[in-house]
């Protein structure tokens, strides 16, 4: 592993910005947005995805994947940012089937793993209860009843919640630990309220009332909370390659505006405040990508400790957090007046940044689990 | 096994054998060897390591044999260079000669050029200084004006350089002067070597708000110089000297890793001086000092991606291009950080009341003020990445 793209990293990426630019431009995001679809994505375009493999890339042969490495999903998130391309990849198959790869007894894996990577069915976490990231810390319930369970509850940010053939929902057990439960769409005693975002994907609302679960519907039989934390890393390190490519596309977009927009006879380009407001960007750009490198380096390695694998991902995801606020403020500012029109794609870039910045944790979220995490 | 193999095996024996103990340690900074015609040790051990150093010719590992060098192919330099690395060896000895004039050497000058001034060089006999700036000739630097007038054999040389860095220790000068007047000023500059002890030459010293520094102005009163030190072509100077300070980068980026003694760890300093527990103020230091962290390990992550781009043949034009503003930025803003963590320990100018890590820390953080605009500022790195990097236009 390096930090740059190894021959296979580069034809996936090659073969996903063929796929994404014919099949995913922006104006297709736009359309959904437009015609106010629920799902927030096109599922022609997530059935592309899946048959591309893209659902198989980390799993293991044995549980039907292409047993690629994680790093495959660098840069595939990637040109998922630069064509601000919409899916359920992270919530289905990184987060739910991670989970599932992690905690599943035998029976779950394969009842589950190769329908999520298939796409056959889909699943969306039920992690979230606050506004912001909390990962460690759940008032969702789950109670012993008999054989089975008893959730109560509510998981009041499921991304990806619509349409969702069920949901993990991770909650606490009464020894203090946490478990994840399966909760198909269709139990009873659940209700979902859906919420449209800023970038028109869409957030669910899980109220979860005395909802008795079988015995089963447990993931495994062990404590779940250091599967948890390294599926969400996994999840972090994804949504870092992504913010990293909504950076790139919206700094090339300036980039070529700067080149091109003329004014006062010349191009604004030429001006010495905004050239060097563009190379601080780039530069920035630079150290945002070498530490999302080094999060998929650390996550596919399998020496190293929990903590150096916690400090390299949320170093990712605070640079590239920081990166996508600091390069969409000066997009749009850099662009004018025409930057804040809605005809114009940079808000939509704008928008699912700040989505990505807020999701799994923001930039102090990261910093302060980065400083905790210090030392060997 | 393969033969890069091998040599790592060969080096990391000979390296175990022949660096002594005392030379694997961290290095103070009164105990950097300078090459020169006085080489100065200041205990047995320097000498040994120097001259079993020299003898191998890995002063300059990469050169060819018979200029001295080491005649080690890329991979095999890199693999000494790891090695070192791993050892802690400390340089043997530091000359920015080998490393920013040297290249230009073996890519510019005539055989007889070659033959005599690199063979010297790599055996640490001369040390080089640098006289590019002038007093109005900074970032604008192709507006210098020390002229060189050529009668008979000799150019005359006249004017002044400034920031040269040991002007008054070293033994050799490679300089830009302008040998074209009437030309436009890019094309009427040439490279010149000279001799630090011709006559018309004098030296003095420049303080800085640091304190005593390295840096020097060197003015030439009717300094005569054989034309056989015009390296390149007459009037040819100007793209020698923009590959001289890309080697001079690349150079401050390979001081700052390993060779500087410099070194200060921000988790000693917040041991040291914040309180426990913490107020809510140190608290917000504290935080800050993560952060700064972060950054810190994101340049070295970017700079081991340098070194992977190199290796697998892709273009690290750019990585190049932000190296130096990244980092002495960061360098600057760390040291203001270092300030507020140590309040007043951090402001003291002398004597007793300060611990010598204190003084030394408030040295280099006013020196750290001088290596943004050294070597070409901020501004003009910001400039390289505008212009080559992004590809935007030219002011009108």
């Amino acid at each position: 592993m390096s930090l740059v793209y190894n021959e296979d990293q580069l034809q996936l990426q090659d073969s996903a910005r063929d796929f994404l630019a014919a099949r995913s431009p922006v104006a297709l995001q736009r359309a959904l947005r437009d015609e106010g679809s629920a799902l927030g994505y096109s599922p022609e375009v997530w059935n592309g995805m899946l048959e591309l493999g893209w659902g198989a890339v980390a799993f293991s042969e044995q549980d039907g994947g292409l047993d690629f490495g994680f790093a495959g999903y660098a840069p595939l998130f990637e040109e998922i940012g630069r064509h601000l391309s919409a899916s359920p990849l992270l919530s289905s198959v990184v987060l739910c089937g991670g989970l599932i790869e992690q905690l599943g007894t035998d029976a779950q894996r394969h009842h589950w793993l190769p329908a999520l990577i298939s796409g056959e069915r889909r699943l969306a976490l039920a992690l979230e209860e606050g506004a912001r990231h909390q990962p460690d810390d759940f008032a969702v319930t789950a109670r012993r009843d008999g054989s089975g369970w008893v959730l109560n509850g509510s998981k009041s940010w499921v991304t990806d919640a619509v349409s969702a053939d069920g949901w993990l929902v991770v909650a606490s057990e009464a020894d203090g630990g946490c478990g994840v439960f399966l909760v198909s769409a269709d139990q009873p005693g659940v209700q979902l309220r859906t919420r449209q975002m800023i970038d028109a994907r869409n957030m669910g609302a899980l109220q979860l009332d005395q909802v008795r679960l079988a015995d089963a519907a447990r993931l495994g039989d062990n404590a779940a909370c250091a599967a948890l934390e390294l599926v969400l890393d996994r999840g972090r390190a994804c949504l870092a390659a992504e913010l990293l490519g909504l950076a790139e596309a919206a700094f090339a977009m300036t980039v070529d505006y700067l080149k091109t927009r003329v004014q006062f006879d010349a191009p604004i380009g030429s001006f010495q405040a905004l050239q060097h407001r563009a190379a601080r960007l780039y530069a920035q750009l630079q150290l945002a990508r070498s530490s999302v490198m080094a999060a998929f380096e650390v996550l596919d390695r399998s020496t190293g400790s929990v903590r150096e694998r916690r400090r390299l991902v949320s170093l990712a995801k605070w640079q590239a957090s920081q990166l996508a606020q600091h390069v969409g403020n000066e997009a749009i500012q850099m662009h004018g007046g025409i930057g804040v029109t809605d005809e114009y794609d940079l808000g939509l870039f704008l928008k699912r940044m700040r989505l990505a910045q807020n999701q799994l944790g923001n930039a102090d979220f990261h910093c302060q689990r980065y400083g905790d995490n210090r030392g060997a | 096994m393969n033969e890069l193999e091998a040599f790592r095996q060969e080096t990391r024996a000979w390296l175990e054998s022949n660096c002594p103990p005392s030379m694997r340690t961290p290095m103070p900074s009164d105990e950097i060897v300078w090459g020169g015609r006085t080489v100065e040790f200041k205990h047995e051990d320097q000498r040994l390591w120097f001259e079993r150093m020299r003898d191998k010719g890995w002063f300059c590992p990469d050169w060819p044999v018979e200029y001295g060098g080491g005649g080690l192919n890329p991979q095999q330099a890199a693999i000494l260079d790891a090695e070192m690395r791993r050892l802690h060896c400390r340089p043997p000895q530091i000359n920015l000669g080998i490393w920013m004039l040297g290249p230009v050497l073996l890519e510019f000058a005539t055989e007889e050029q070659k033959q005599r001034f690199l063979p010297p060089m790599a055996r640490g006999e001369i040390r080089w200084c640098q006289g590019f700036s002038e007093p109005n000739a900074g970032s604008d630097l192709a507006s210098l004006r020390t002229s060189a007038v050529l009668d008979g054999d000799d150019f005359v040389i006249n004017g002044t350089k400034i920031w040269t860095s040991y002007g008054n220790k070293s033994d050799w000068m490679y300089a830009l002067v302008r040998t074209g007047p009437m030309e436009p000023k890019q094309a009427g500059i040439s490279l010149v070597v000279l001799d630090m002890t011709s006559p018309g030459i004098s030296v003095s010293p420049i303080d800085l708000i640091s304190g005593k520094s390295s840096f020097c102005q060197v003015f030439f009163d009717n300094v005569r110089v054989p034309r056989a030190q015009l390296i390149g072509e007459l009037n040819g100077g100007w793209a020698l000297g923009k590959a001289l300070l890309q080697h001079e980068r690349n150079a401050m980026s390979r001081f700052s890793e390993s060779a500087l003694p410099t070194h200060f760890d921000l988790d000693e300093f917040l041991e040291k001086y914040l309180g426990d527990p913490q107020t809510p103020a140190e608290t917000a230091l504290q935080q800050r000092a993560i952060a700064c962290l972060m950054q810190e390990e994101a340049f070295r992550l970017t700079n081991r991606r340098l070194f992977e781009t190199l290796r697998a043949r892709q273009d690290a034009s750019g990585l190049m291009a932000i190296a130096k503003l990244v980092h002495t930025e960061q360098e600057r803003s760390k040291f203001e950080l270092l300030l507020e963590i140590m309040g007043n320990h951090a402001l003291g100018w002398a004597g007793e009341g300060f611990d010598q890590r204190e003084l030394d820390l408030t040295g280099a953080w006013l020196m750290s003020f001088a290596q943004t605009i050294a070597g070409g500022s901020s501004e003009v790195q910001l400039n390289v990445i505008a212009k080559r990097v992004l590809g935007l236009p030219e002011a009108k």
